[in-house]
């Protein structure tokens, strides 16, 4: 093993793996939480829906457009004052979150609208003529039914922010990303380069795999 | 009852101004089934939305048992629907919801304890015939047994009424008839006011009490069912009525009758509302000296009694023959001479 990495220290390697997972599965909740509210107001608030509202839909449409727009590289350097403000430093794996959480959830927002729109309207007509609440076409129809599309959204989301961690890693935020490029390429240490991008594939595949198996489950149609 | 007064949906556009529904006045009895048939583009899909206020009507008012639904706030109407059942053409089920959890959602809406809602939900299951299927996804099931998880979920708050929009439109005849029998069996046990909307004539002619025509948003033509199908005014509605009766030209004409048939007296017997038809004929041949020979029929059960024509020939005494139909002229048949020897 020493003989084929012979640059690689394996503790901080999984160290660095460690980094990688608090990071994605930590920006992958807030994702979830912020990507599923401009998710459901982009489509509630849209021509013909239940909250139709030009103000809303305009804001939430843009923001969500004007966000997937910036490349995570450059976003991460446009909210640093943000970042400072709130940890008081740009590095390690939770000042990353912020880009991290900014830059994957309009992108989710964007999975939700589209998993939303995929219900049928007239389940929707339906729960309105049984007397249904807003809040229980929300919870009970509108999610419930589009539940295999949000997870499967979720878990592109996922993937996307493994690299995104990956990225954020190049500026010093730990991570497989971070040991990868400084210790591994800065040092033409391509070995390290090596155990990393294996890692990351490891890591995406068992995300994809979750995600596979839980969609499949909840899957009724 | 059920009073609709001057009921009017316009939807505007840029441009255009489509008026779907258009002073619309009709009133239906507690307990009826009442049809309301058109093509495609006559209203009559908004006109059922209008009752529970799925759409806002522009003027006009509904008023269901004294309460009038057009000026309820939206709190109140939200509390209303859940005394007006509603069931669809594409049946509209949660997919990601078992029979059982489909049925229990209006139940859930209404605030109904858990207890209450399994005794309940177990009693629908029973009534719209779906015993042993409670844990089946809607994916697991036909077409018909989906409209019976429908009927069960519209039923589920005990409303006084039942709107019916295209119910039976996308299933096959015979699931058709099997979901038509089962409404007329909640109409018959629950006492429940049933409103449906169709564009198919015999759905009207097996179960409707009374049936409005409605074309371009207006009805031009309503009455009991019977009525309008012996006599129909309007063009649209003669249409409707030959999409089950067949063209009056598909009969046998009096010439081809008077060709073929040398012997013995061609008679039209016309049957409206007669419920005992069948037994005229065996009567009239038991106690009568006459030969009946069917020569061609057409007759529809409605749900209050028979209507259609049919053509005999009968041969005999001539005596015998005028007492035979003086008989049949004693009952509800109408009897015409077509031609004698």
């Amino acid at each position: 093993m020493t003989n084929l990495f012979p640059n690689i220290d394996w503790m901080d390697l999984l160290l660095a793996t460690g980094e990688t997972l608090y990071m994605t599965l930590v920006a992958l909740v807030g994702t979830l939480i912020l990507g599923t509210i401009l998710g459901l107001l982009i489509y509630l608030s849209a021509p013909g829906n239940l909250w139709e509202n030009k103000i809303i839909y305009s804001i939430t449409a843009g923001f969500v457009n004007i966000f997937r727009a910036i490349p995570f590289i450059i976003l991460i350097f446009l909210i640093l004052p943000l970042t400072v403000f709130l940890f008081g430093t740009f590095r390690g794996p939770t000042a990353a979150l912020p880009a991290l959480i900014l830059g994957s959830a309009p992108f989710y927002g964007r999975l939700v609208e589209i998993a939303l729109r995929e219900v049928d309207h007239g389940v929707i007509e339906a729960a309105k003529a049984m007397g249904a609440k807003t809040s229980t076409i929300i919870f009970k129809v509108l999610l419930k039914e589009s539940m295999p599309a949000l997870v499967s959204g979720l878990t592109v989301t996922a993937i996307a922010l493994i690299g995104y961690t990956a990225v954020a890693g190049s500026i010093g935020a730990g991570g497989l990303g971070d040991y990868a490029y400084f210790y591994g390429f800065t040092r033409r240490d391509m070995d390290i380069v090596y155990v990393c991008t294996l890692l990351i594939v490891i890591i995406v595949f068992v995300f994809q795999f979750i995600g596979d198996i839980i969609t499949k489950q909840i899957d009724k149609r | 009852m059920i009073v609709i007064d001057q009921l009017s949906k316009i939807f505007k556009t840029n441009e255009h101004e489509l008026k779907a529904v258009d002073d619309l006045s009709l009133s239906i009895e507690k307990g009826e089934i009442f049809g309301v048939i058109g093509y495609s583009g006559a209203g009559k899909s908004t006109f059922i939305r209008l009752i529970n206020r799925l759409e806002e009507p522009t003027s006009g008012t509904v008023e269901i048992e004294g309460q009038n639904i057009t000026g309820l706030s939206k709190q109140d109407l939200r509390v209303k629907r859940q005394e007006i059942g509603m069931i669809f053409q594409h049946f509209n089920l949660l997919w990601s919801r078992t029979v059982e959890e489909n049925i229990a959602f209006p139940l859930e809406i209404a605030g109904t304890s858990k207890a209450e809602i399994n005794t309940r939900v177990q009693e629908l299951i029973d009534l719209v015939g779906l015993t042993g299927k409670e844990k089946n996804y809607p994916s697991q099931l036909s077409g018909g047994q989906k409209q019976r998880v429908g009927i069960a979920r519209a039923l589920a708050n005990k409303p006084k009424v039942l709107l019916c929009d295209e119910a039976t439109s996308a299933l096959d005849p015979e699931t058709t008839d099997s979901i038509l029998a089962l409404l007329v069996d909640i109409n018959e046990k629950l006492g429940l006011t049933i409103i449906l909307i169709t564009h198919e004539m015999h759905v009207i002619q097996k179960i409707c009490h009374n049936v409005a025509v409605m074309e371009a948003g207006r009805v031009v033509e309503q009455g009991n069912v019977l009525e309008v199908f012996s006599h129909p005014k309007k063009p649209v509605t003669k249409k409707f009525v030959e999409q089950v009766m067949g063209k009056p030209d598909e009969e046998l004409t009096d010439d081809l009758l008077i060709k073929h048939i040398s012997d013995g007296h061609v008679l039209k017997l016309t049957f409206v509302k007669e419920t005992a038809n069948q037994a005229i004929i065996s009567e009239v041949a038991k106690h009568y000296d006459v030969d009946i020979n069917i020569i061609q029929g057409n007759i529809k059960q409605t749900q209050e009694g028979a209507y259609g024509s049919l053509y005999v020939q009968m041969t005999g005494d001539l005596p015998a023959v005028e007492q035979a139909i003086q008989f049949i002229r004693s009952t509800s048949v109408d009897v015409e001479v077509i031609s004698h020897d």
